[in-house]
């Protein structure tokens, strides 16, 4: 009776619950993603200032200590490379341009996803199916092979890392924004938005977009791990950051050459990269449970 | 009589529908609404009646202008509306307004209760300022009967009644002439519909406004209308004043459609006969030629298939469309 | 007198969500013979669904069921899973609103018939098919023989209800229930719908639950009424008195704001103030005193209980005599 009792209280005195509200309840009671979250939060904050607390720099060659195992009294805490680079700072300045690539080829594929999805998906008809063949043809061109073909033509460099994987990424979040601007075309809403004569480029701003951000921030949470996999094949391949910087996908990659002798220098940038992929997974279910509108 | 508000004249709507399936899909034309005509008067309520698939609703947003008329003319105080594009639309937006059948799903998730309601005065009316906005708001709430303390709601924590008044307000907002109500009780609980009838009643009165009411409820449909236009397939079957096609119905759709509704009372009810009619509306993809309703007509005859009955003006403001009707 | 076929007795529905402990149905208790007709009116959110399908052990996961629900001689509320499908479909069997999504799309009529009838009552294929033939006659559906073999999109709205109710009756039930059975269908082909309903029921003796919002159906097929309101009944009885004489200040506001063709038109409708309560906002006592006009001080205090008012009829509410 009492939980009764409180929401009658609280319906007259809140403003208002909003959708984006009770999914944010939703959110915070679910572990997993929070726990998500909070690890996150962590790593983010310690690939930001973490190489500041140790003395080497990411570049610093210490030729006292060539690929030794993590060792406090020296300061390496998580050992040296090959080449005797700190391997705690090179893990995190790895970090940073893991994440870095993640969140800005994310954001890259993200507004262009979303600003082309919606608009074939609102003005629907012949527009409609160009966009989407153009979209489809560009599905079609093999990603690596234009991927190399970049790097030829313009040379290595991180611009271009997250240009190339957010052109590539916008055609997935494109196809979901525009399947999902469909069905809610078709809503009333949308009709009587029409009817009090809110033109198009209103009606997709203040109406379908909003409307699609639950389904599109699900979806960012879940690229961002995919995006930061991609950085790394790419690296594993050797197309990706130039030595002397890094990235965790490097990392991995030079770890991997030496595992029998350093297993060290594989096994922290691997925790590192997998410990985030799963709190973005887990952030990305949970998000999706609590926006999710069946549950309403 | 003065220039009616609303001028129908032989409106058609046709959709093209993909039929067949695979890469050599074929398309073909559903009629939605075909060879509407009517007027509207300042303050009149045309109720328009029908079984789905008629095309009611459609006729709606075709008179609206939010699908494009294939042929025919809307004409708004003698202004021609069909084929306006949307920028020419505006300023007649003001003027008409629609109210749907789902309250929820009128309403954008999103917004607050005052932002849904604000929305045609920010769209059509930018010149009013955001406190002058906030008390249109806020007068038209108290006039639809929502409580001013329910402004920063969300729709879904309003009640299907309720999340129609805030429709019924976002359609007042700008002191339209028209109101097209499309079905717009419902979806609504028997005890609501009540409340929502009578609103719109004293909102008719209060505002002379003109309404359509687009319902399949017959007996909503006579309480509220001052003519009542019956539909089969998208065209008028009858149109006539209230009173003459509820105790006089002509057309034997008109007549089969009254008979179905079952009465609130038990006795009546039991020893009514009922004479339901056979079958069901046929595909709008696939309509029987000639009159349209001859398939489960009683009184059709050879003429009824090769000979479309046009509607025809039978005095006492009785239009009908039939062959045998005299 | 005999023992009702079903006896429900004191039946609460209880869910447990985010926001706590539900209740969807509270204490409700009713009983329905063999060959008779109970109608349960209600608006959306007055348990009038839930009963039902607690009774068939139908709730969603969250859902609880509690009190007794007797029939034939077993509790429905408590018999295991595999018993319980025994019951489903053979003894009792429902029929639900919408015609499409409760027919497999992809299955024919023909099998999804047999399958039934494979079940309940072992019958080989040509049996089964040959009962599901004539059982589609029975409902009226002309050249069973051909549209049997179709799926239920080539069937129009209509001709699936029939469907439905075809397959309801197959095993020949002791009851059925139907939960608005009528509400998607167009005016004619509900009026058709209605008097099949009523055709069957004389010819079979079937017991019916007819659970719908709309007083014309129920008037025109029901014996017995129950009406709804926030989780409870408010008033029960036989039809003609209900409508004629309602005791509840509810049932009449209910029986009075509905527009009817058969009545003058007057100015304005009478109507019920307010909203029903959303099911997290029941008031306490009687749930509908802030909707009524005669409530008083006793009405807030306890909800009253439902009693007897003469002979068959029964309602909940603390006066004695309705002004």
């Amino acid at each position: 009776m009492s939980s009764v009792e409180n929401i009658q209280t609280m319906n007259a005195a809140t403003p208002g619950r909003g959708l984006w509200h009770d999914a944010w309840l939703r959110l915070i009671r679910n572990r997993a993603a929070v726990s998500g979250a909070v690890i996150l939060g962590f790593m983010a904050l310690l690939v930001i200032v973490g190489p500041y607390l140790s003395p080497y720099a990411f570049d610093h060659i210490d030729w006292e200590h060539i690929s030794t195992p993590p060792d406090l009294a020296s300061g390496h805490v998580f050992g040296t490379d090959a080449v005797g680079r700190d391997l705690f700072v090179r893990t995190l300045y790895g970090g940073r341009l893991s994440l870095a690539v993640g969140l800005a080829a994310t954001l890259v594929s993200l507004f262009i996803g979303v600003a082309y999805g919606a608009t074939a998906g609102y003005l629907g008809g012949r527009t409609d199916s160009v966009m989407m063949r153009i979209v489809d043809i560009l599905y079609a061109m093999p990603f690596m092979f234009f991927v190399i073909l970049l790097m030829v033509f313009f040379g290595r460099s991180l611009v271009l890392i997250f240009v190339a994987i957010g052109a590539i990424n916008w055609l997935d979040m494109a196809r979901i924004v525009r399947g999902q601007t469909l069905s809610l075309k078709q809503k009333e809403f949308i009709e009587s938005a029409r009817a009090c004569g809110v033109g198009s480029a209103g009606i997709i701003a203040r109406h379908i977009v909003p409307n699609l951000l639950g389904v599109v921030i699900v979806y960012v949470t879940l690229t961002i791990p995919q995006v930061i996999l991609v950085e790394s094949f790419l690296s594993f391949l050797g197309l990706g950051v130039q030595e002397p910087y890094t990235s965790w996908g490097a990392l991995v990659n030079e770890g991997a050459q030496g595992m029998e002798s350093a297993p060290w220098s594989l096994m922290f940038p691997a925790v590192f990269l997998a410990a985030t992929l799963f709190c973005l997974n887990f952030i990305g279910d949970g998000l999706r449970d609590a926006l999710d509108p069946q549950d309403r | 009589m003065t220039t009616p508000l609303l001028q129908v004249n032989d409106l058609r709507v046709s959709f093209c529908v993909s039929t067949g399936s695979g890469l050599g899909y074929a398309t073909r034309n559903l009629k939605a609404v075909d060879g509407i005509s009517f007027d509207l008067h300042v303050g009149e309520t045309l109720g328009v009646v029908g079984e789905s698939g008629c095309g009611k609703s459609t006729l709606a947003r075709a008179v609206l202008n939010l699908v494009p008329a294939g042929s025919g003319r809307v004409m708004w105080l003698g202004q021609a509306v069909s084929g306006l594009t949307e920028a020419a639309m505006r300023p007649l937006r003001k003027q008409m307004q629609i109210i749907f059948q789902d309250p929820l799903a009128s309403l954008d998730p999103r917004m607050t209760a005052e932002q849904i309601i604000a929305e045609p005065l920010k769209a059509l009316a930018p010149e009013i300022d955001a406190t002058q906005r906030r008390r249109r708001v806020a007068d038209v709430m108290a006039r639809v009967g929502l409580q001013a303390d329910q402004v920063h709601r969300y729709p879904h924590e309003f009640s299907g009644g309720q999340c129609q008044r805030i429709g019924i307000a976002r359609a007042l907002v700008l002191n339209p002439k028209l109101i097209v109500c499309d079905e717009p009780v419902s979806a609504l609980d028997v005890s609501i519909q009540a409340q929502i009838i009578n609103l719109l009643q004293d909102l008719q009165r209060d505002l002379d406004l003109a309404l359509i009411f687009i319902a399949h409820d017959l007996n909503v449909v006579r309480h509220i209308s001052q003519r009542v236009m019956v539909m089969y397939l998208g065209r008028a079957v009858e149109i006539a004043p209230r009173d003459a096609i509820y105790a006089q119905p002509r057309h034997p759709y008109t007549r089969a459609l009254i008979d179905a509704v079952p009465l609130p009372d038990p006795q009546r009810e039991r020893s009514r006969s009922h004479t339901p009619l056979t079958g069901e509306v046929p595909s709008p993809l696939d309509p029987p030629s000639g009159c349209a309703f001859r398939n489960r007509c009683p009184i059709a005859a050879a003429r009824c298939a090769t000979e479309t009955p046009v509607l025809r003006m039978l005095g006492g403001g009785v239009q009908v469309a039939c062959h045998f009707v005299e | 007198m005999t023992a009702p076929l079903l006896n429900v007795d004191a039946l609460s529905v209880h869910f447990a969500t985010a926001d706590g402990e539900l209740c969807a149905v509270d204490g409700v208790s009713f009983a329905i013979s063999k060959g008779e007709t109970l109608g349960i009116v209600g608006e959306s959110g007055s348990g009038k669904s839930q009963t039902v399908l607690a009774l068939l052990g139908l709730l969603s996961a969250n859902g609880r069921a509690s009190g007794r629900a007797v029939f034939n001689g077993r509790d429905l509320l408590d018999l295991p899973i595999r018993d319980l499908n025994q019951v489903r479909g053979k003894e009792v069997s429902m029929i639900f609103q919408d015609p499409m999504t409760s027919l497999n799309p992809y299955l024919s009529i023909a099998t999804q018939m047999t399958e039934v009838l494979a079940l309940h009552q072992r019958l080989g294929r040509s049996a089964a098919r040959a009962q599901a033939l004539q059982m589609l006659a029975a409902v009226g559906i002309a050249a069973p023989e051909r549209r049997i073999d179709q799926y239920p999109h080539e069937f129009s709205g209509g001709m699936r209800q029939r469907v439905m109710i075809a397959m309801a009756l197959l095993c020949d039930p002791h009851l059925l229930i139907a939960d608005e059975p009528t509400t998607a269908l167009d005016v004619t082909v509900q009026a058709q719908t209605v008097g099949l309903m009523r055709e069957l029921q004389t010819q079979r003796d079937t017991a019916i639950i007819l659970i719908t919002h709309d007083l014309g159906v129920v008037a025109g097929l029901c014996d017995r009424i129950a009406v709804m309101y926030a989780g409870r009944i408010v008033e029960t009885g036989p039809v003609d008195a209900m409508f004629s004489d309602p005791q509840h200040p509810y049932t009449r506001g209910l029986l009075t704001s509905v527009p009817r063709l058969d009545e003058i038109t007057g100015e304005r409708l009478a109507t019920i103030p307010g909203n029903p309560p959303a099911i997290t906002q029941r008031p306490r006592g009687c749930a509908y005193r802030d909707r009524c006009a005669y409530a008083f001080a006793a009405c807030a205090e306890h909800p009253p209980p439902l009693q007897t008012v003469i002979n068959g009829r029964a309602k909940a509410c603390h006066l004695e005599v309705l002004p």
